[in-house]
């Protein structure tokens, strides 16, 4: 299989406007006879149906949530970028693009990249026109500020709030074509698997989580908007429902998935505290801007922070990579962390933290400043763990994340399954290796609100003389039937031991093997490991009750079903991967003072993976990157 | 410590629901409310019994799925929180606790702690939004607005819609919610346009859904995770009676 990314020919800076000057059209009376099915309310699925909606295509919408307000983009906190350089210093749609590319570690199309920083400047309009409040000056116009692993302010904000600030945006856009008529919703409705007659992509299989019954709903296109899968790691900053589910059903049914193992571990989420314990909360990374990091020079230090004087302290970032500090990329701030806490340097109660010192900041800038900037996160720190930050450090530790990895997508946002669109985390992304800070909500409006209605009209325009498919066709029977099959089949195990049990395990397995670091006898072992698991798993679960009603342990059951099954992906993609490269750290694979060691001349490819059934090892077919613009270099932050 | 819970539990929005008896022996006081409750469920299917079912989603205090009665007050006895950030630490040894659904008629219950919000949903699909496309807006700096004007429209907006205020209203009122999002829009200069039109809307969708009336005992505000404001609601009451003297 050759992969074909559909990049439009020609310069970069033209590429994007001359694909839509060229795309094809619907005529508007003929779009009411092309559905769309939206999978996702996130900021992705959201603006995604809104934006068709409103152009007269009848949309579905779907998400599991009991309303569409609540996607995981809510718990943004920081920020989103656009290169409107408002500050006047130096920012520029290319220094975006440059900085977005050399941060993932250049391991993302250029032409995607270019795109999406070009497209940032409309997002803030088009937020604005919506009514977000982003954060001002005295004298009205918009504020900004800088954010992990770039030079240049240019991340809007709206306090510490900003994804939910943009969620209600595209939220009320999509409530406003909900009133219209146009759009159908489909709330507490979890996609289960997709249907694809003929090679095209024609609708889903929904479970509705209200009366437990699965149902059919076809269209001529869908939107895959789900978010990340990041929640694999069981421990992450992600919300508890987020899941892999979707992306992962239609990967079985032939779409390829891209790098699953490129994980994004967040240097400053709060340390896990205890067994008991079900998600890590981030502390936004623009406390970076202010904080200090470090930790004891003596390990095993037993002192308060405050009481270890300046000279024994160890303010590694700042030591390793003196004109970024505090503020280098998560990668490498998360791998710096890794280290020390591994060394015997860590702090708290369990030694797995760092200090994040804002004493510096609150002694030059005034505590009420500090407070103005960061209050939000502050209160939020001591309502979590009881712990006064102004009086003493915050402790942070890395946590996953974001899945860089998704489902492949070409140019157009279009999966290797012809009328089967990923956009958002789903897909894999135009972050590479490595996301920089507040670029993957501005990924996911974008792909929502200005990219899918153009490249979602130029494949439905070849539809339209096309036989319509409806829910009868026995398609739609035999994929449900493998549905209701396997919900019937979890249930009926009947074993000792729960969902959760089997989700904690593999996290664990997945952190520990395919997390910050990764070797390939960690991985060898993690395979051999996930298939035990899963094996367990289908002997020893035990879900309580049935299908047919309401049944949160049967939703959880699902996605850890599989997730059983990406894990091991996961690890054969990092396995195959012989580089470092961002947030892929092979400990094979590096430099004598211990940085990433980049391939190019053998790596420089996205892997996406083709399932083979079950029993067979999944097949890779990469898509090689080529770098017309711009020269590969050493990506050093020292 | 030792937690004595007595949790609502119900089959659903016909089944007569009732209070059942737990015994938590070993909580950690480190544990949020909502890990408690997961240690609780995690025995309930270990014995055969179906787990309390609650919503819940971020666990961060920013999505609004969790919402439930604790001890007789939304979100449980720590004022600014929602229940996913209540922590165990907020309670003594051998406390006995109550955990209620959110109450209103127009909050059916699902199921259990599970009840049907989406009379929000349709509130703001009565208008809690200004009227733009996609795709072709305006450059964001044309349209000035005060630090002040932002940070007042921000406050409002930072309703996470999770009900608080309605299950905690003697009249099941929905008042809060609805006047955040109607003063939120009409702070701004982009939803001023509408704002006339967007009040009347929605307080009339309000109305239809069958929450009850505002009648100023504040209690939506002691209660709200977000620390919405009161005035909120007057800012609605001004903009509905200029509504109404001014429509033609
Ligand atoms: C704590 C935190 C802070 C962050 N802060 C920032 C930041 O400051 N800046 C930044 O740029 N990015 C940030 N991110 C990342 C960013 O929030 C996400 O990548 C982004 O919001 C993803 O948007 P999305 O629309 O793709 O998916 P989501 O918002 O996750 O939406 C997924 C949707 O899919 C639905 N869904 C999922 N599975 C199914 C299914 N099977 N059936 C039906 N519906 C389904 C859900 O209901 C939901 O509606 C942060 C992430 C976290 C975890
Ligand atoms: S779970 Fe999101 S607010 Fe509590």
């Amino acid at each position: 299989m050759e992969l074909d990314a559909k990049i439009p020919a020609g310069p970069l800076e033209t590429k994007w406007s001359q694909y839509k000057a060229q795309a094809k059209l619907v005529n508007p009376a003929n779009r009411k006879k092309l559905p769309v099915i939206v999978v996702g309310t996130g900021l992705a699925g959201a603006s995604a149906a809104a934006s068709l909606a409103e152009q007269g295509y009848p949309v579905t919408s779907f998400c599991f949530q009991d309303s569409a307000r609540r996607a995981h983009s809510v718990a943004a906190q920081g920020g989103v970028n656009a290169a409107k350089n408002y500050q006047n210093d130096g920012d520029s749609v290319y220094r975006m693009f440059y900085d977005t590319l050399k941060g993932g570690d250049f391991r993302a199309r250029e032409a995607n990249v270019y795109r999406l920083a070009e497209c940032s400047l409309n997002l803030i309009d088009q937020a604005v026109a919506q009514g977000v409040p982003f954060a001002r000056e005295y004298g009205g116009y918009l504020s900004n500020r800088s954010f992990g692993g770039v030079q240049v302010s240019r991340t809007f904000y709206a306090r510490g709030q900003t994804g939910q600030q943009l969620l209600l945006g595209a939220y009320q856009a999509l409530m406003r074509q909900v009133s219209l008529g146009k759009v159908t919703l489909y709330s507490r409705h979890e996609m289960l698997d997709l249907v694809v007659v003929e090679g095209k992509a024609k609708g889903i299989i929904a479970r509705n989580l209200d009366t437990g019954l699965t149902e059919r709903f076809a269209a001529e296109a869908v939107v895959i908007a789900t978010g990340g899968f990041g929640k694999i790691y069981y421990l992450s900053t992600l919300a508890m429902g987020c899941n892999g589910s979707a992306i992962w059903r239609a990967h079985k049914r032939g779409a390829l998935m891209a790098c699953p193992s490129w994980t994004q571990i967040h240097p400053t989420s709060l340390p896990q505290s205890g067994d008991y314990q079900s998600k890590l909360t981030l502390m936004s990374e623009s406390l970076r801007n202010d904080g200090r990091i470090w930790v004891p020079q003596l390990p095993d230090e037993q002192r308060a922070a405050n009481d270890i004087p300046e000279q024994e302290r160890d303010y590694y970032l700042e030591r390793r990579y003196p004109s970024f500090g505090n503020l280098a990329p998560r990668d490498i701030s998360s791998r710096a962390a890794k280290e020390r806490i591994d060394a015997g340097f860590g702090v708290g109660a369990q030694r797995n933290a760092v200090y994040l010192d804002f004493s510096k900041a609150i002694r030059e800038q005034g505590k009420d400043k500090i407070k103005e900037k960061y209050g939000n996160l502050f209160s939020m720190y001591k309502k979590i763990t009881a712990d006064d930050a102004y009086a003493a450090p915050m402790k942070i530790s890395p946590a996953a994340h974001f899945s860089m990895g998704g489902l492949w997508v070409d140019y157009e946002l279009m999966t290797t399954i012809p009328g089967l669109f990923a956009i958002g985390e789903a897909n894999f992304a135009d972050h590479g290796a490595n996301r920089l800070g507040a670029n993957s909500l501005l990924q996911a409006c974008v792909d929502g609100y200005f990219i899918l209605p153009y490249t979602l009209a130029n494949y439905l325009s070849g539809e339209l003389k096309k036989e319509k498919i409806t829910t009868d066709h026995p398609e739609f029977d035999r994929v449900e039937k493998d549905v209701v099959t396997q919900l019937d089949g979890l249930c009926d195990i009947k074993g000792t031991k729960t969902a959760d049990y089997f989700h904690k395990k593999l996290g664990k397995l997945l952190y520990d093997k395919c997390g910050l670091s990764r070797s390939a006898e960690g991985l060898t072992a993690a395979i051999e490991g996930i298939k035990i698991l899963r094996t367990a798993f289908y002997k020893d679960l035990i879900v309580p009750g049935t299908a047919d009603e309401i049944n949160s342990e049967l939703e959880k059951a699902g996605r850890v079903a599989d997730y059983l099954e990406i894990a091991e992906l996961m690890c054969h993609d990092a396995l195959s991967r012989e580089e470092s490269c961002g947030a892929h750290f092979r400990e094979e694979y590096q430099t004598a003072d211990g940085e990433a060691l980049r391939d190019d001349e053998n790596y420089c490819y996205v892997s996406a993976w083709e399932w083979k059934g079950k029993d067979s090892l999944p097949v890779l077919h990469p898509e090689h990157l080529k770098f017309e613009f711009i020269k590969l270099s050493v990506r050093s932050y020292s | 410590m030792k937690i004595h819970l007595k949790i609502w539990r119900q089959k659903d929005a016909k089944t007569k629901g009732k209070l059942v008896d737990y015994m938590l022996d070993e909580v950690d006081h480190h544990m949020s409310f909502l890990e408690m409750m997961d240690t609780l469920n995690e025995q309930l299917i270990l014995k055969g019994e179906m787990p309390v079912e609650f919503d819940h989603d971020c666990r961060e205090g920013i999505c609004g799925t969790c919402g439930m009665m604790i001890n007789g007050q939304a979100h449980g006895p720590v004022p600014g929180l929602t229940a996913c950030q209540l922590h165990m630490r907020e309670f003594k040894d051998g406390a006995t606790i109550y955990v209620e659904p959110f109450r209103a008629a127009a909050f059916p219950v699902k199921r259990d702690l599970k009840v049907d919000r989406s009379a929000f949903d349709r509130i703001i699909q009565a208008g809690g939004f200004i009227t733009v496309n996609t795709g072709q807006p305006v450059e964001a700096n044309t349209l000035l607005i005060t630090h002040e004007t932002a940070e007042s429209a921000f406050d409002s907006a930072a309703c996470i819609g999770c009900g608080a205020c309605v299950a905690t209203c003697k009249n099941s009122s929905a008042a809060l919610f609805t006047s955040a999002k109607i003063s939120h829009l009409a702070k701004v200069p982009q939803g001023e346009k509408e704002a006339a039109k967007r009040v009347l809307k929605m307080v009339s969708r309000m109305d239809e859904e069958g929450f009850g009336h505002c009648s100023n005992t504040e209690a939506c505000e002691v209660e709200c995770p977000q620390g919405i404001s009161v005035l909120n609601i007057a800012r609605m009451n001004w903009e509905y009676t200029k509504a109404n003297l001014l429509k033609d």
